[in-house]
Formats: C-alpha cells, structure tokens, sequence
C-alpha cells in the first residue's frame, strides 16, 4: 500500500511529464486496439471457410480467367459434390467510395454449395432467375443503402460492356440472409450468363471454381486431382481450401495483418523510446533519493521495483485507458462499418493481448532505470550528490 | 518511544572497534589510500565530533561505520557484528536495524510529507500501519515538529527539514546516529537547535552519536572530539 502511494507520488512529481507520457501510451494502445480488431475482422472470414470447399485458380494470378470448359471437367470427377464458379465485377455506386463486391455467378449451384452459410426466399430465387438482369444482394447492404426489392440499381464495372459502356444496370430480385453469425452478407450476385453475354472482353472465362469435395477427407487429394487435370495446359490451375483462398483474397488489395503490424510495430516502437525516455529522465533525477532508501537499509531489489513499478503503473493506466477508448470506438463504428466489415467487435484475444502487451511495455520501458537501479552504489550515488 | 528503554546501564561499554582499518580506492592504476591502519574505540553513548580538513576521510570513515561501504582491511566491529565479513545484503539489513543517517542536505523524500518520510525506515519493519503512525508521532514529537506533521519539505525550513530527518533517524531507534555536517547548511542560531537536539538525545535517550563537522562551535557539543588528517587520527 505504501509503495503504491510512494509510486503515484513519485509519477505525481512532473505532472505535465507524466500526463503527456501517459498520452503517448494511450494513443499506443488504443491504435493497438484498432488495428488488431480490424486485423481479426479480416481473419474472421477466412476462419469460418468450411474445409469441404476448395477453391482454384488460375496458377499465376487470381486476376488470370479459365476457361469455362475447366468447370465440367470438374463437375465429372466422382470424387466432387458439386463445383460451381465466380467472377469479380469490381463496380462501385454512383462514387468510387461506395465501393462492395459484387460476384458473378450461377444461382443454383452457388446457393447450393453455400447452403450452410446463405438462404435465399424460394420465391425471391425464382424471381431472380426469371430476371436476366436480376441480382440479390445481402442484408448488409440493405442496411448500409435502403435497397429493397424492384430497386433498380446502376453500376459503375471495370470491365466495359459491349460497345464500351461501363455502366451496368441491375435489378433487386431479392435479399439472401446469413445463416450463421459471421458470414459476409455484403456481396451483390449477378447472374453469369448476363455478365458473359454483356461483357465486351473475356468472354466464356470463369474467375475462380468453388468446389465442394464429397468426402471432407479427401480435399487434399481432389485438390491434387483438378490440378493434375489442367497441368501442362495453356492455363495451370491452383486448387487451395477455401481459407486459404479467402486469406489470399483479401491479400490481393492489402496485407492487411502485414501492414497493421508495421503500423504497430512504428507505433510502440517510438512510444517505447518516449516513455523510456521518462523514465530514464526521472530515474536519473532520483539518484541522491534512491540512495538514501538504500542507506535507510531498503533493498537493492526493492529499489528496482520502485522504479519498475513506476513504469508499469503507467503503462498500466496509459494502456487500459487506450484499450477502454478502443473498444468504445469500435462498439460505436460497428454499424456503420456493418457491410465492409460484419461482426465488427474487439474480441477477448485482443483484449488479453492487449493487457500483456501493456504488461510487456511497462516492463520495457522501465528495464534500464530499474537494472540502473538495482545496481546503483550507495557511496558514489552520495557523492554524487555535491 | 522505545528509544526510552535503552539500556542505559550499559553505557560505557564499547559499541565500535575499528582494528587497523584501511581504505583505498583505485583510480585507473593508481591506488588512492584514504584511511590508514586506523584504530579507534567507540563507547555506548558517547557523542564523538570528527573533525579534519577536506578530504581527509571523514565522510569515508562515517560511509564505513554505517556500512554503506566496506573496509580495504582491518576489522570493524559494531555492537558484536563483524562489519568488514558482512555481504551486500546482510549490511543493508543491519543498516535498517543499527543506524540513523542524517545528512548535510536533510535528503528527505520531496513527494512525501514529513510525516510519511519519518515512517519509512518502519516499512522494512514487522509494524502494523497503525503501530507504525504511533512511532512516527512519537519520534515527530521528540524533535518537536508534531505540527508539521503534514508538511512536505519544500514547505519546512532548512532547520525543520533537518529536525524532520533526525526523527527519520531515530524512528526505527538504532544503536547509533551518524551525522555528516548536520548543521553544515544551517545558520548559527538554527545549528544551535539542531546541536542541542542531538546533545539531548545524547544524554536522555543514550544514542551514540558520530558528528563530522568543520565548525568548532558545533564539535563543543560532543563529549569526545577527534582530529583526522591524511587519513589518520591525530
Ligand atoms: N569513490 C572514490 N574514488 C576515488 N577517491 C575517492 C572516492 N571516495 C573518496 N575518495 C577520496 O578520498 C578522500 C577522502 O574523501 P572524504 O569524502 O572521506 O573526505 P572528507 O574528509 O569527508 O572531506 P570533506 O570535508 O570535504 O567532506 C578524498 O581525497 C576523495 O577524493
Ligand atoms: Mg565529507
């Protein structure tokens, strides 16, 4: 208890040094908190990829089409439940800010692959279907721009039409929902047989093959399979589980673990320094007073956990206030931030995480002083001291 | 204040023996010899005054009574403890139970009251907070500064500040109270009280008090003075 009081008089010495250290450690995690919920959220996705799916691709580049004869080579392995294929549209809104995915794709066999994640209204697929220029779009979206069935909704794609008109024009037929808490529900479906027939270049190319295997213990080796079929071909294929492929997907843009970590690691790397810094400074100023403890016949170690306490206890208060700051800002942005990134929250990793790092960071930043310290000598410290 | 129940009778009787004792530091190569084949007894509750010019060992022979440093060789005996065999750790400890530091510059605690600075050689006792507040009134009260008890010491004269590091001195009440110019910083009038404190103590509470000083005026108050130069005694 009194060692507590004597820390917090300590930190109490320099308010203004204190308060604007603590700041440091504030912003320090609280971007930590930021950057590894947003990490997660991407992760969250790959994660809840079934393993009976797998995906291929084309061998050099995700960017690269197949042909669209490769999807019935597939659909004939006996060792396939049922393959279907997709294709990135890549439009935007009326502005490039309101940008989504929008996929390509077959109805029936995509909304059968995906049953355990995605139901659509029998009546609305029927519709749907009916519509060539049809597409449904998930709830997400329906929260973020108030679409609603009959919406007539234009698009502006990356790949032109025929005749070189990149506005696309679709029409709501229906609104699939999530079956599980998780699954994106922020992708428009568009019928691929309208997209290959409308699309001035590429046509009868398929993006990607989505595959479900038969027997879950056998994805290796159909995986093996589809490959072996289109090896030595004009286009070689990459067959990948569906994590994989979701991971390499969201890498295609931006490494999004990648870069947060860089940010983080600049972050606390220069927080590091600035808190270290104080606590050299006030340790430094502390000599004289630190000798005399040892002289009242405090221990060495007792002095080096004074003076480590002083660290951790800021970075204890600096991190938990950053932490708490966090997790309000995500709570809050959660809704808006619904259709790019569902089931947005800071998860208990983090949190822990978190708590470790602001444990570590303490320790860190008041490792010199406190070894410093431990091993100041009572008579030189005094001497000093004139 | 348990600083009553010294044993008075057991006064006279010798508390310090320093054996040939020697002290040198190296500076490089070269050896610098501070104290030389020093000998010298120190008797229960005397009030010895060490005198000499600058640099002549003082504070280094002080540093050694209290064990904050150990002696190049020679044996130094305090109260039944060999002080030249102990480790690192065994002095502090025998620090914390046998001496009282006081210093020229107070060197109290600037973020802690008076008060608080007087209790914390308690901290390293077995004292409830409640036994301990009692100790701390008790020792604030022989100096005379109950009334500034919640005081820091930038809000105390130099003569409080010292009065409040006298009572830090005697709180744990150890056999000997080491003083470096206590009144070093101090004016003549303020000195006065703060020797005549230490005088007091002397002679009602028993301690044993060793006083480094360069005023005359201020080794008076001793019953013993002692000349250093160059290391020795003369
Ligand atoms: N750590 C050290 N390293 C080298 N020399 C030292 C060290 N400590 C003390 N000395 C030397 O020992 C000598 C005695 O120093 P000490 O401080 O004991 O003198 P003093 O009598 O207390 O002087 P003053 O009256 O000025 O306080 C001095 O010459 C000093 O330079
Ligand atoms: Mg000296």
């Amino acid at each position: 208890m009194y060692y507590l009081y004597f820390i917090m008089k300590n930190l109490g010495r320099k308010k203004v040094r204190t308060i604007l250290t603590c700041l440091s450690i504030v912003i320090a995690f609280l971007l930590f908190g930021l950057l590894r919920t947003l990490g997660s959220a991407f992760d969250q996705g790959a994660e809840l990829a079934g393993e009976d799916r797998l995906v291929t691709i084309n061998k050099i580049t995700l960017i690269q089409p197949l042909p669209y004869n490769y999807l019935t080579k597939v659909k004939m392995l006996d060792t396939v439940a049922i393959a279907t294929q997709s294709n990135w549209f890549g439009g935007y809104y009326q502005e490039p800010r309101n940008r989504f995915s929008q996929f390509a794709i077959e109805a029936d066999d995509y909304f059968s692959i995906y049953e355990d994640l995605y139901s659509l209204p029998e009546d609305q697929m029927k519709a749907w279907k009916a519509n060539r220029i049809g597409v449904v779009i998930g709830k997400a979206l329906v929260d973020q721009y108030q679409w609603k069935i009959g919406d007539r909704i234009p698009l502006i794609g990356m790949f032109p039409q025929q005749g070189g008109n990149t506005t696309w024009e679709f029409e709501v037929s229906g609104i699939y929902e999530a079956k599980t808490k998780g699954a994106e529900t922020n992708v428009m479906l568009m019928h691929y047989s309208y997209f290959d027939e409308a699309r001035q270049y590429g046509k009868g190319t398929l993006g990607w093959m989505i595959i479900k295997v038969k027997d879950k213990n056998q994805s290796e080796l159909v995986a093996k399979q589809v490959d072996a079929l289109f090896a030595n071909s004009a286009a070689e294929t990459k067959t990948s589980s569906e994590k994989d492929f979701t991971k390499s997907f969201a890498k295609q843009f931006a490494d999004i673990g990648f870069i947060t970590s860089i940010i983080l690691a600049a972050v606390f790397f220069t927080m590091l320094l600035v808190a270290g810094n104080t606590m050299t400074q006030s340790f430094r100023e502390r000599i004289p007073e630190l000798a005399v403890l040892k002289t009242l016949g405090f221990a060495d170690a007792t002095v080096m956990w004074l003076v480590l306490g002083e660290a951790i206890f800021l970075s204890v208060v600096g991190g938990l206030i950053g932490l708490l700051f966090a997790w309000l800002i995500v709570a809050g942005a959660a809704d808006a931030l619904a259709a790019t990134l569902p089931g947005l929250m800071m998860t208990m990793d983090v949190l822990i995480q978190g708590l470790l790092f602001v444990i570590l960071f303490g320790i860190v930043t008041g490792a010199i002083p406190a070894i410093q310290g431990l091993r100041l000598q009572i008579v030189t410290a005094l001497r000093s001291r004139r | 204040m348990t600083a009553q129940a010294v044993n008075k009778s057991a006064i006279g009787s010798t508390l310090v023996e320093l054996k040939s004792i020697s002290k040198h530091y190296r500076k490089g190569k070269e050896k610098v010899n501070v104290l030389n084949e020093l000998n010298l007894t120190i008797n229960r509750g005397d009030f010895l005054a060490l005198m000499g010019p600058s640099g002549s060992g003082k504070t280094t022979l002080l540093n050694l009574l209290g064990g904050l440093d150990k002696p190049s060789s020679g044996e130094l005996i305090i109260g039944g403890a060999r002080l030249d065999q102990m480790s690192n750790s065994q002095l502090t400890r025998w620090r914390a139970q046998n001496v009282g530091f006081i210093f020229q510059f107070y060197n109290l605690m600037p973020v802690l009251t008076a008060e608080k600075n007087v209790e914390l050689p308690l901290l390293l006792t077995n004292l409830s907070s409640a036994q301990r507040k009692k100790h701390v009134a008790a020792a604030l009260s022989l100096v005379g500064l109950s009334e500034r008890a919640d005081h820091y010491p930038n809000e105390l004269s130099g003569g409080q500040e010292q009065r409040v590091a006298i009572a830090r001195a005697l709180v744990s009440d150890p056999q000997i109270l080491l003083c470096d110019e206590p009144t070093g910083d101090l004016d003549r009038t303020t000195a006065d009280e703060i020797l005549n404190l230490l005088q007091t103590l002397n002679q009602q509470q028993g301690k044993t008090i060793v006083m480094v000083t360069h005023d005359p005026r201020a080794a008076d108050h001793a019953k013993t003075i002692l000349n250093m130069d160059k290391g020795r005694l003369v």
